[in-house]
């Protein structure tokens, strides 16, 4: 019954140019940055005379990506996140989803089960692509699927973010703005206790977190907060849109 | 064990202190249509709504064929087909894609799933339209769109929510065969505030006014009380009442305006014929005979008027 939610989301998502653009035209900024790091790598290594300064062709080019892509996703998610209920409140389309045989929990987990798997489609692209580094040097898979991990898990924590915002309204774009500021909010918490790294505040930040995942080391501790993140917002969308059908 | 499609327990709804709903029962049985009729704001909508799951009622428990709303809803709800007054549609996807993701919903084996969606097409006249945006439907075909997918999965009971507004004459007339159509296989519940609708598609007629139940009984009874013992009269030299009042079988007589007279009779009198000849006779000038029904707006009028005065 998730599957069904999910895939429904997806058909709409391509029913509309919206999903082919999104994935074009950030595939295209990923592009972008791939082969500028490329470049850059060896104008780089010329001019690192020790060996300390050197560092692997994967770890170089794979940073300038998924920093990026960890950027990107903060704006990119609040867009395709935000019609998910605010959309279906507005054209009144939710009673379609509540008189059919599933519970409100199969319907979020649905939703965000399709969003997440839109954005998938972009982590595995951009593994792909830096996989094609293999080609000409011998790169560390490691460092790949590490990043793809946190990547994953960095946009799994924004959809559930930007799914609560959504049931919260009817306007898609006040969603947007919403999951926007406190996604931002969360990014760059920990700046804010550079001069304390040790702040419980600090560790609240979702960057900090991904920060382990960046350097290509999986952390259960780290995997834990997303997972704990991802399942706090999931259960208060439930509870949202549960308090819909109880005060009406 | 009774064969009860619905069963409504003492619904009851507060809207912050307000009674939307109160103290609603009824029940349904298998092939009938229930008529829900009402003024606007009377908590049609929101009756439906508790009746299908979207609402959870404060007071009181809806059984949909013995299960319990509250304690099994997906079991409850796989059994029900349900068209709000505002069309749930995906106005992105076509027809076709729309009807699946509906079957799909409401569980629907995947191997049916294509024969589902063509069989609800055809029921609701929708074969040529399968590829077309549902954006792009003219409004009745938007709602056939909404009564294909209340009907997809073959419900037991179809609880349609004002099925018949905003649409062209001919298409109210289509609309209502379907409905027809509808109730030879299943149980429908359907809301309106139009009164011949009701009478022409519905079984059985249930009023709500204030979230009262204010009347609930078979669509006969209804008329019965709108067509009653009474013939309108219209003649040129019209009698005292008195002199019509001797008329065998007449037991009440009222003069109106214009030369008319409503006259009301015994259950078992025919005094139709009598009548004429005493205005043949005494040369009443009689112009006009027919029986006088009174509309079923006023039997409305009368039945919710009635419930005010309790007060």
């Amino acid at each position: 019954m998730i599957i069904n939610v999910a895939r429904k989301e997806l058909k709409s998502v391509f029913a509309s140019p919206m999903g082919w653009v999104i994935l074009s035209l950030l595939m295209f900024a990923f592009g972008t940055y791939y082969l500028n790091g490329v470049n850059d790598y060896f104008a780089v290594m010329s001019g690192a005379m020790r060996p300390a300064e050197r560092t692997g062709v994967t770890q170089f080019v794979a940073q300038t990506v998924y920093g990026l892509a960890s950027f990107i996703m903060l704006f990119a998610v609040p867009l395709l996140s935000m019609r998910l209920i605010s959309e279906e409140r507005r054209s009144q389309t939710l009673p379609f989803l509540f008189s059919a045989p599933i519970s409100l929990t199969e319907i979020v987990l649905g939703k965000f089960v399709g969003l997440v798997a839109f954005l998938s489609i972009l982590i595995v692209f951009i593994a792909l692509m830096l996989s094609t580094l293999n080609i000409w040097s011998d790169i560390d898979f490691g460092f790949i699927i590490a990043n793809s991990i946190g990547l994953w898990l960095l946009v799994a924590s924004f959809s559930a973010l930007g799914l609560y915002f959504s049931s919260l309204t009817q306007q898609p774009v006040v969603a947007a703005i919403l999951t926007f500021v406190a996604l931002f909010a969360l990014m760059i918490l920990d700046r804010f206790f550079a001069g304390d790294p040790s702040n419980t505040l600090a560790s609240l930040s979702l960057m900090r977190h991904f920060q382990s995942f960046s350097s290509g080391l999986i952390d259960s501790g780290d995997i834990a907060y997303f997972v704990l993140f991802i399942t706090t917002f999931l259960t208060l969308t439930v509870r949202r849109l549960d308090a819909d059908r109880l005060r009406g | 064990m009774n064969n009860f499609t619905v069963e409504a327990i003492e619904l009851t709804r507060l809207y912050g202190g307000r009674e939307a709903v109160s103290n609603v029962s009824f029940t349904l049985s298998k092939g009938e249509v229930l008529g829900f009729l009402g003024p606007n704001g009377a908590g049609k909508s929101t009756t439906m709504k508790m009746l299908t799951g979207n609402l959870a009622p404060s007071n009181g428990s809806v059984k949909i064929c013995g299960i319990d709303m509250m304690e099994s809803p997906k079991e409850a709800k796989a059994l029900i087909g349900y068209l709000p007054e505002m069309r749930p549609l995906y106005k992105e996807l076509t027809v076709d894609e729309y009807l699946t993701v509906a079957a799909r919903l409401h569980r629907v084996s995947s191997g049916n799933i294509k024969k589902a969606v063509e069989i609800a097409k055809e029921r609701c006249g929708l074969g040529h339209m399968s590829k077309r945006l549902i954006e792009n439907l003219s409004n009745g075909y938007q709602q056939r769109v909404g009564i294909a997918q209340a009907i997809i999965h073959s419900p037991m009971v179809v609880i349609l929510d004002e099925p018949t507004v905003g649409l062209d004459p001919i298409q109210i007339r289509d609309i209502r065969a379907l409905i027809r159509e509808l109730g030879s296989d299943y149980s429908v519940i359907i809301s309106t505030h139009i009164l011949p609708e009701v009478e022409m598609v519905c079984d059985r007629v249930q009023i709500i006014d204030k979230g009262k139940l204010v009347f609930n009984g078979a669509i006969d009874v209804l008329k019965k009380q709108r067509v009653g013992n009474k013939l309108l009269i219209g003649m040129h030299n019209p009698p005292s009442v008195d002199a019509m009042l001797k008329i065998a079988g007449i037991t009440e007589a009222e003069a109106l305006a214009g030369g008319l007279m409503r006259v009301r009779f015994a259950e078992d009198a025919t005094p139709a014929e009598a009548i004429v000849q005493a205005a043949v006779k005494n040369n009443w000038g009689l112009h006009q005979i027919a029986p006088d029904q009174t509309s079923l707006e006023d039997v409305f009028m009368q039945l919710t008027y009635q419930e005010q005065t309790e007060f």
